[in-house]
């Protein structure tokens, strides 16, 4: 554990290093700017509008880094042959593997409490510039802190997208990983129409291939509750709960192949 | 016990897409290698060094075979703490400093932070770049990083020490350096396992040398032994020797080749069936003098040629 907490630093130090967390500068600038161009537009309605743009912008700007840090974790090292150095030292492959997943959730969890504080911020501050009869009108109040479960489910969309980025960068190279961990999340937010294919195609046999592709895909779109929260609609905890095990199970699946392909790998 | 231990170690890797075949990197290899000795792993480029040391690192798996350092199995994490490695033309993270890099593997093997920045400052002293310690890697030259790596390698005051290249791409004061650490290490009871295709190296430092051409094990033993074996005449550097004195010791066959060195002065070479003392006897008597007289020993690199042009043909590709 203390092995896998230190090469976890170390990848953190690196994304620090690498200038990663400069997307924070980007996202509050980006937040800041729509704010007060909306404040001249409209009156009074744009407060679900930032709401729904920042938890976006807090899930975008986590997945650029949790897709492009995560596809060049693994082939990085191998690539450059700092490896094998590392490799050479006291530790197991495994620790390796699960040392560079921590160090990039580390580096995801500090960006998303970073960009979910300034987001409040900025929804405290538009709060003032209202009076109270315009705040009567909104469905939820301007800094509703029920907004924290869709940033939960986002921040383990984030895991699970890093896991995938991961695995695949255990084996192949980041052009194919990247394409292969973007095609994977674009068709886990399409998982809920392969459940209910049989309703639109006559074949069992395609049907039966698209309820295996549903259990078999991570269902992302699961983890996606920003219009429910934006519109105050309830999401009770037990969702939450459960969709936070589903992520849990299918990191640890992925975390456990990435280990299982990592270790039997020749660094030639 | 012996530090290092292989027997039948092999390793092929696939090669091609379509009709995948097996190239034999390196074939069998049993050697041993003696606790406290500075052992020399020689062979040109592409004998398969390389490919040895990452499986003795556990970089690579054998496809047969089996290697132990220090009584047990490669890989194994209780042996990984009482070795070193030294990779090949290392290279390592850009963003962190030499300091730094040392600390984090300092931490690897559990040190503690006090006794991490002491151990640290100490090794750096120790490989010459104790001013840069701060210096981003990314700003280090390929000699530098070099004494990094060699840092890094015994951060751990290893029993075992496993150098691949270490004298690549260090100036000529870098390499008399590294050859004083090395002897450093021997002198501490330290193992030290080097790979080099540098035969002068080889020849300051070790005792006993593997040499390997083309994936095979063609020698192995004391350094003196395996060279004396081929011990191939004599050399003879003479002053004052006229021209027509130097063509008739040639005309009588004694001299097989003649090198001018300068003005009236030549190096002779012998064969080893001519007594070389009866030819000096005879050209000092003719107005000649013996600057030096020493056996011609065959180099490595005669001994590499040797055995590069005896092994090519039985590796390479072979169905797989």
């Amino acid at each position: 554990m203390r092995l896998i907490g230190q090469i976890a630093v170390n990848v953190f130090k690196e994304s620090v290093r690498d200038k990663v967390l400069y997307n924070l500068v980007a996202f509050a600038v980006l937040l800041i700017a729509v704010s007060y161009l909306l404040g001249q537009l409209t009156a009074g309605q744009d407060m679900k509008i930032i709401k729904d743009l920042g938890l976006a912008a807090i899930a975008s700007f986590g997945r650029l880094i949790a897709v492009f840090i995560g596809i060049g974790l693994v082939w990085k090292e191998v690539e450059r042959r700092s490896i094998y150095s590392l490799l050479s030292k006291p530790i197991q492959r495994y620790e390796f593997i699960l040392g560079k997943y921590a160090g990039l959730a580390l580096t995801l969890f500090v960006n998303v409490a970073v960009m979910t504080l300034a987001f409040y911020a900025v929804l405290a501050y538009l709060n003032t510039q209202y009076p109270e009869s315009v705040q009567v009108t909104w469905s939820a109040p301007a800094t509703d802190p029920g907004m924290l479960r869709a940033i939960l489910l986002i921040f383990l969309e984030l895991l699970l997208i890093t896991a995938v980025a991961l695995f695949f960068s255990t084996f192949s190279s980041p052009f194919l990983s990247a394409a292969l961990t973007l095609g994977l999340w674009v068709i886990g937010h399409f998982n809920d129409d392969l459940r209910s294919f049989d309703a639109v195609v006559e074949s069992p046999v395609a049907a039966y291939f698209a309820r295996g592709l549903y259990y078999l895909l991570p269902n992302f779109g699961a983890f996606d509750i920003k219009a429910q929260v934006v519109y105050a609609l309830p999401v009770p905890w037990q969702y939450v709960v459960t969709t936070t095990m589903y992520g849990c199970v299918y990191i640890a699946l992925l975390l456990t192949g990435a280990v299982a392909i990592f270790s039997r790998r020749d660094f030639k | 016990m012996d530090a290092v231990r292989t027997e039948a170690l092999t390793k092929h890797y696939p090669v091609g897409f379509w009709r995948p075949r097996s190239y034999v990197a390196l074939d069998a290899l049993t050697l041993d290698v003696r606790q406290g000795e500075v052992f020399g792993f020689l062979g040109p480029n592409g004998a398969g060094k390389t490919t040895t040391l990452k499986l003795l690192m556990q970089l690579t798996y054998p496809s047969s075979g089996r290697a132990e350092i220090l009584g047990k199995p490669v890989g194994d994490v209780s042996v990984k703490r009482r070795i070193g490695y030294l990779p090949e033309n290392p290279y390592f993270y850009d963003y962190l400093s030499a300091e730094e890099l040392l600390q984090y593997f300092a931490g690897l093997f559990g040190y503690g932070a006090a006794d991490r920045r002491r151990l640290v400052a100490t090794l750096l002293d120790e490989v010459g770049i104790g001013a840069e310690r701060r210096l981003q890697l990314r700003k280090f030259s390929k000699g530098m990083l070099q004494r990094v790596g060699i840092a890094q390698a015994i951060i751990n005051d290893p029993e075992v020490v496993f150098f691949d290249e270490p004298m690549s791409g260090l100036d000529p004061m870098g390499r008399r350096e590294i050859r004083e650490l090395i002897l450093r290490l021997r002198s501490r009871g330290c193992t030290v396992f080097f790979s080099s295709h540098v035969l002068s190296d080889a020849e300051a430092l070790c005792s006993r040398v593997a040499i390997l051409a083309s994936g095979k094990l063609a020698a192995a033993g004391e350094l003196s032994d395996i060279l004396a074996l081929h011990a191939r005449g004599w050399e003879l550097v003479m002053a004052g020797l006229d021209d027509a004195v130097l063509e008739a010791a040639t005309a009588s066959g004694q001299v097989e080749r003649v090198t001018p060195l300068g003005v009236r002065r030549y190096a002779l070479e012998l064969p080893l069936s001519v007594a070389p003392d009866r030819l000096v006897t005879d050209l000092v008597s003719q107005g000649a003098e013996l600057v030096s007289v020493n056996p011609v020993r065959e180099t490595l690199e005669d001994f590499y040629m040797r055995q590069i042009g005896a092994v090519p043909h039985e590796r390479g590709l072979a169905p797989g």
